[in-house]
């Protein structure tokens, strides 16, 4: 540090910084986006490997035997939906006392901020029904959970089954330590968020239910089973959850050493894992796999049932049991066999998940790529948004003329009058855009002929284009004239502000971060009142948080091999912000908030800079 | 080994018909004399020909069949013939002391389609501990137990080791309840002058003599219940700085533990009831709870005399479901049972809820809630809430001792209204406390146990249990002092918590002090140094002339150059 405590030393530095700003900062923005790609190479990731012992070397025998009685009971089980024409509560009471368990019921309601039209819902009510196989001897302090939803149609009636052909399995074998729970759950997430929140009497969106009649302790691990035919070919593991927060990683682990001692065929994003890693279709099925995983947290929704678990630190995943055209099928009796398997081994736990990674990402089943891997490129991202920084601040602080401090201090006085105006406006339009959208769809469908969920979503669209439009250049009424100084002292700010953002983001869901990154720190690092101003504000709104969106919609879309047409994917993208809009208000989730109170703001910033004359 | 088939056999004539409520009454008779260690003195009673009807609350069920272990008396030939009617004692035992032992198995077809057995041991002794008199000659009392209650004035002691939770709501009250794990408490004379010196002795005592960790129990697990914890033998002292109380919801029963508590019996396992208890069907149940209940009880009608009571018990509850004999019903409604979970999410705070019901159509009663909760949950008493029926119910007594760091718990006693048909909801924040690194348990994401809240009330029934009287009735009927005929006592436990304390990551400590050390001596070193530094251009030091200049202009008194 002796570097820059010497100021000869420290000058020379920071003339290099300032000199090579520009090289230094494609350099560092090449060599982010190289690692990032170069993360799904699988020479550069480590093998899965079970790092809690209690689940390693402990063998179980998995005896299920009843896949087909199971496969009987989801038959009559779908029956019995059809003809109550939702949840067979009743009927689902009694079956799973006559096999022996505590069961209990809850209620919910709840009324959605404007009507859902990717699942037809508004208002919701429902039944959760939770049977308790209570275990020997345990003084229900711990618990297991397995759900399964009870979804519209044909769904799902095999998970159902299955479920409960475990429950009598379960129920007569004498070694659980921990309580299980079986819960069947009504309208997937929606249930699932009133069960969870009724199991510990939390309320953190503003839903009705009825307090829970019994409960086993603290959850220690769930699974979601969701299962639509009697034989499937292989199994697909969904660990992105609420937030993008993911279950440690062991449970993962536990899946995989499962399928390979079954000898069932397990996907993660649907992708199986190819062998021929070092074949340019092999890079790129890695890199399609893990870019599926990054676009699925980034978006911060539960994928699943149990992304709602991961909020109160259960370590949970949804298992799907997917039945495409191959010849190699698997019947419910193996599947069973997995399940109990996996829990035999969760029973045997005896502290909660927590030897393994919960920051990762996964290139394949096998292989993963932990924290300390995959942050050096979001690093070397955030690093430009430092060195710009330090770039403005040479350049602001540079040429001092000591004679001229007087001056200095009066031209900088109203700069903090016109840093602050554009600061406040910005973020009034967030707040803006993260309010208006839901309190105005009223006013929105009475005047225009839309409907309320395109209500709330052109809403949205609209505040987000108007803030473009705002009177940007307030400091020329305070100052007359928008000096080189004010914005500097402005970008420098924006920068600052995008890096605590951007690098806060990145650490909690690194997903969402480096996409963010990757859009919005040329744009930090190139604007300047001075570039061609036409040119620059199409690249700036190219590289908006919103168009961002756009292309991810499409990008996923083309990595799940689904194309679609710019029609279809416009209407994706608006239904995706309402999708957004509506995690924020059922969920919980904070990706909609954090890009309406604080992303966008940052980017007006930038967008302010570029018009600043 | 005849009694023990015959025993069988009749258990097996039960379990085919579950209906049936039997009471295995056998008194230390037949099988003294096969034994030659044990004294000759030990009285005689003859069988119970018909016991009185158990009284219970809801006559759900009466004793239909008597079996007695009567036939062995044929087999063996000493049998006693002397016959004194129940209550009087042999006199032709030693003048100084009279003994009597009695054994009580009662097997209960519960209302989930389990079984419930509980034996019941009472040893009676007309002695005299306290006051420096020496006890040397033991005949039915355990020795260990005696020399326990003289060294350390205990007046009282009752501890259980229990694997399980009772489940009220599928299987009724107990007869004995006892919370998961190992509870104790001890009354001591009002001559003891250090009490938690004693308390600290008697329970590494009593772990060598229970091969249980009761010497884990320290202040910090202790606490002094001011009246949920009342003497239940005779003697008016009820001064609670006599009283410990503690519990380790954590601690683990099995064989180990069984064995010396079978050995305090008079024939160990080698006859009466105990021959039935094999640890592998012992263990391989659904509840298990052993107890030793030591309290002073009346000599005789007049109680002019005292005697020493040691009830041993054992409660075990059979899973039949996996025997494909199982019924399943409705979930019963006890008058009074609660329950208790911790809820919110997240490692900094919580909120405990400890929920009661009184499902009595009509009655309200008061109940005591005990709760006695870690330091290291720290509680914030004033977000203490009492609520029934969506209202505010205050208690009209509360006993809250705040908890000191490392030194001792919380203990939270009151006593609320519970309204008839109703659920009351005690409810209280608490923030959960960083450790010292060296304090955590060695499985620290477990989490850290908090102990049952212990309710005890009385209930009113329309059958009042009538426990005054305990020489004429099963024993099982009685072992809670009732005061008025139409109500009766009962105490409830609530499931221990496991909460989750925040924990640092054990797994690299040598990584994480690295880094922090790193980070700490290079990055916060330099930076604090940049910060506070005042850095100033320094003059080059001037050359030989000048500085000789700057002397003479010194000496000359004009500034130096």
């Amino acid at each position: 540090m002796g570097l820059l405590s010497d100021p000869n030393r420290r000058r020379a530095l920071i003339t290099l910084l300032t000199r090579l700003n520009a090289p230094i900062c494609v350099v560092c923005y090449m060599a982010g986006v190289a690692w990032f790609m170069g993360l799904a190479f699988e020479p550069f990731t480590l093998r899965t490997y079970m790092s809690e012992n209690a689940m390693g070397s402990t063998m179980v025998e998995e005896r299920f035997p009843a896949g087909e009685r199971a496969l009987a009971t989801g038959r009559e089980f779908a029956a019995r939906k059809r003809k109550a024409g939702g949840m067979p509560v009743d009927w689902l009471v009694k079956t799973m006392q006559d096999r022996g368990l505590e069961v209990f019921t809850q209620r919910f309601s709840r009324t959605l901020p404007f009507p859902d039209e990717n699942k037809e819902r508004y208002m919701v009510k429902g039944t959760n029904v939770y049977g308790i196989l209570r275990a020997p001897r345990a003084p229900r302090t711990e618990a297991l959970v397995l759900s399964a939803p009870c979804s519209p149609g044909d769904n799902n009636n095999q998970a159902v089954g299955l479920l409960l052909g475990l429950v009598q399995y379960f129920r007569n074998q004498i070694y659980w330590a921990k309580d299980i729970i079986f819960l069947v759950n009504e309208h997937d997430l929606i249930g699932m968020q009133a069960w969870l929140e009724g199991y510990h009497h939390t309320n953190t969106t503003g839903m009705d239910w009825s307090p829970l009649q019994g409960r086993g302790g603290s959850i220690q691990a769930a699974l979601s089973l969701e299962l639509s035919s009697d034989v499937v070919t292989s199994l697909d593991l969904v660990l992105e959850g609420l937030n993008g927060q993911l279950p440690n990683l062991d449970l993962a682990n536990l899946f995989y050493a499962f399928c390979q001692k079954i000898g069932v065929l397990c996907t993660i994003q649907g992708k199986l894992q190819r062998n021929d890693w070092d074949s340019v279709s092999g890079y790129s099925h890695a890199v399609q796999t893990m870019m599926l995983m990054v676009m699925k947290q980034a978006s911060g929704r539960p994928w699943g049932d149990h992304g709602l678990f991961l909020r109160y630190h259960i370590e949970a995943a949804t298992i799907k049991g997917i039945n495409s055209f191959r010849q190699y099928k698997t019947d419910a009796t193996t599947i069973g066999r997995l399940l109990e398997g996996m829990y035999r081994k969760l029973n045997n736990l005896l502290e909660r998940l927590h030897q393994s990674y919960f920051f990762y990402l996964m290139p394949s089943l096998s292989h993963f790529v932990s924290i300390g891997y995959y942050m050096p490129a979001f690093g070397l991202l955030a690093a430009i948004l430092f060195m710009r920084a330090l770039d403005l601040w040479v350049q602001l602080t540079a040429p001092p003329p000591p004679e001229d401090g007087v001056a200095h201090i009066k031209q900088s006085s109203p700069g903090v009058l016109s840093v602050l105006t554009p600061l406040v406006i910005s973020h009034v339009t967030g707040v803006a855009l993260y309010a208006l959208p839901v309190h105005f769809q009223e006013v929105a469908v009475e005047h225009f002929p839309v409907s309320e969920t395109e209500a709330v979503v052109l809403t949205a669209i609209a505040v987000y284009t108007a803030g473009l439009a705002l009177p940007h250049n307030t400091h020329r009424l305070l100052s007359g004239e928008g000096t080189e100084q004010g914005w500097r002292v402005l970008k420098l700010v924006a920068v600052l502000y995008l890096a605590v953002l951007l690098g806060c983001t990145a650490v909690i869901n690194f997903s969402l971060g480096f996409i963010l990154a990757l859009t919005l720190v040329p744009i930090a690092a190139f604007v300047t009142p001075h570039v061609p101003k036409v040119l620059s504000a199409f690249i700036l709104v190219l590289l908006s948080p919103a168009c961002t969106l756009l292309f991810s919609v499409f990008f996923f879309q083309e990595l799940q091999e689904m194309p679609v047409s710019f029609q279809e994917g416009w209407m994706l993208f608006l239904s995706v912000i309402s999708q957004g809009i509506l995690d924020h208000s059922l969920y919980g989730s904070l990706v909609y908030p954090l890009i309406a109170l604080l992303i966008y703001p940052c980017w007006l910033l930038f967008w302010n800079i570029l018009f600043w004359n | 080994m005849a009694a023990c088939t015959y025993c069988s056999a009749a258990l097996l004539v039960i379990l085919s018909s579950l209906s049936l409520i039997i009471l295995l009454n056998a008194q230390e008779t037949t099988q003294i004399p096969s034994n030659p260690d044990l004294p000759v003195n030990t009285e005689a009673e003859s069988p119970n020909t018909a016991p009185e009807t158990p009284v219970e609350q809801e006559k759900q069920w009466e004793p239909t069949e008597v079996t007695e272990s009567t036939p062995e008396e044929e087999d063996a030939p000493v049998a006693a013939e002397s016959a004194p009617p129940p209550g009087t004692t042999a006199s032709s035992a030693g003048s100084h002391s009279k003994e009597d032992f009695q054994e009580e198995l009662v097997i209960r077809p519960l209302h989930s389609g389990d079984i419930y057995a509980s034996f019941q041991f009472r040893t009676l002794w007309e002695t005299d501990f306290k006051k420096g008199n020496k006890v040397s000659h033991y005949g039915l009392f355990p020795k260990s137990l005696g020399q326990v209650i003289s060294k350390f004035s205990v007046r009282e002691l009752h501890i259980s080791f229990t694997q399980g939770y009772w489940r009220t709501m599928q299987w009724g009250q107990p007869f004995l309840p006892a919370p998961p794990g190992a509870e104790l408490w001890v009354w001591f004379q009002d001559t003891v002058t250090d009490v938690d010196d004693t308390w600290k002795e008697l329970t590494n005592v009593l772990s060598g003599i229970f091969c249980a960790s009761l010497n884990f129990i320290d202040s910090t697990n202790t606490v002094q219940p001011s009246a949920s914890f009342k003497p239940l033998g005779i003697g008016n002292v009820t001064d609670h700085r006599f009283l410990r109380y503690a519990t380790l919801p954590r601690e683990i029963v099995c064989t180990e533990n069984l064995t010396p508590w079978k050995k305090l019996l008079p024939c160990g396992s080698k006859a009466g009831l105990a021959v039935l208890m094999k640890s592998e069907k012992l263990f391989h149940s659904s509840f298990h709870s052993e107890a030793v209940h030591i309290r002073p009880v009346c000599g005789n009608h007049q109680c002019t005399t005292t005697s020493w009571e040691l009830r041993q018990t054992l409660d075990v509850v059979f899973d039949l479901h996996t025997s494909g004999q199982g019924k399943r019903g409705e979930m019963l409604r006890p008058l009074l049972h609660a329950e208790r979970y911790v809820a919110g999410y997240g490692l900094q705070t919580g909120e405990i809820h400890t929920l009661m019901y009184n499902q009595h159509p009509y009655r309200s009663f008061p109940v005591l809630l005990l709760d006695s909760v870690p330091w290291y949950l720290r509680l914030y008493i004033h977000t203490l809430t009492v609520t029934s029926k969506s209202k505010e119910n205050k208690p009209s007594y509360i006993h809250y001792q705040p908890s000191k760091d490392r030194i001792r718990p919380h203990l939270l006693e009151m006593l609320v209204q519970l309204p008839p048909n109703s659920v009351t909801e005690v409810t209280v924040q608490f923030e959960r406390a960083l450790l010292k690194w060296t304090e955590y348990t060695p499985d620290p994401n477990h989490g850290f146990y908090v102990g049952s809240s212990v309710v005890s009330s009385l209930v009113p029934s329309i059958v009042a249990m009538d426990t005054n009287n305990t020489q004429d009735r099963p024993l099982f009927s009685s072992f809670f002092p009732t005061k008025e005929e139409s109500s009766y006592f009962i105490r409830v436990y609530t499931e221990p918590l496991l909460v989750n304390l925040p924990t640092p990551d054990f797994s690299m400590p040598y990584n994480v002090i690295c880094l922090t050390c790193t980070v700490v001596a290079v990055g916060y070193g330099s930076l604090y140094n940049l910060l506070t530094r005042n850095f100033q251009i320094e003059e080059p030091s001037p050359g030989l002339a000048k500085r000789l200049a700057n002397v003479i202009r010194k000496l000359r008194g004009v500034p130096p150059l």
